[in-house]
């Protein structure tokens, strides 16, 4: 499993995955929309797109060929090391 | 000087002209024929007077890679704009098109994406204001 933890330290990374949340299976066009109008990122398409090659390489985000296009789709399992390695406090009583 | 005609590169000639004017509704301006290929517009019937879309052939082998290209990234080549899009995309959808993209609230704009069938991504768009 390549760096969760350097996945997500970037805040356009995280407005990515907050986007897919909202939608999955976005063309990068509808993601590079979404960042500028929704979180004024003005990253270039190749940006996003490098953005997202580590988000890929993390387990995060899958890029899925369907015909012409490409989509990309959310996938939150690797978050799930996170609270392993540091389990959640559970509230005093 | 006014825009008179705009240019989309098409698989195939007919099969746009069943999607452009069957399917999303404009109506022929011109259908000359040109040798192997047609000079083949049409025009919104909103405004018969206004803009011609140029349905061309795909013939420059420039024109292949590119359109590719737009279209895996999921990239409009132009915009239509609508009054009502979510009736427009249901519409649409019943009628078997495909969307890259559902209508999307982008502010002053809500904007959808379908696929014209001959190569291209469409965006639809509904100016809002707001």
């Amino acid at each position: 499993m390549a760096d969760v933890f350097k996945a997500i330290s970037d805040e356009t990374r995280r407005a990515i995955l907050d986007e897919l949340i909202e939608r999955d299976e976005q063309t990068l066009f509808e993601l590079c929309s979404r960042l500028a109008m929704r979180h004024a990122v003005t990253s270039s398409r190749q940006a996003v797109s490098q953005h997202l090659d580590v988000l890929e390489a993390a387990g995060l985000v899958r890029r899925e060929k369907r015909g012409r296009y490409t989509f990309h789709t959310i996938d939150t399992r690797p978050l799930a090391q996170i609270a392993e390695r540091w389990p959640i406090t559970e509230a005093p009583q | 000087m006014k825009l008179q005609a705009v240019s989309i590169f098409v698989d195939d000639q007919q099969k746009a002209l069943d999607f452009y004017g069957g399917v999303l509704g404009f109506q022929t301006a011109a259908d000359v024929p040109m040798g192997e290929h047609r000079w083949l517009t049409v025009v919104s019937p909103e405004d018969p007077t206004g803009t011609q879309i140029s349905l061309e052939p795909k013939d420059h082998p420039a024109v292949v890679p590119f359109t590719d290209a737009l279209a895996a990234d999921g990239i409009p080549f132009c915009v239509f704009g609508v009054e009502d899009i979510h009736a427009e995309c249901e519409r649409l959808t019943g009628l078997g098109v495909v969307f890259t993209q559902q209508p999307t609230d982008m502010g002053p704009v809500t904007v959808a994406v379908l696929d014209d069938t001959v190569g291209n991504l469409v965006q639809l768009a509904q100016y809002t204001g707001a």
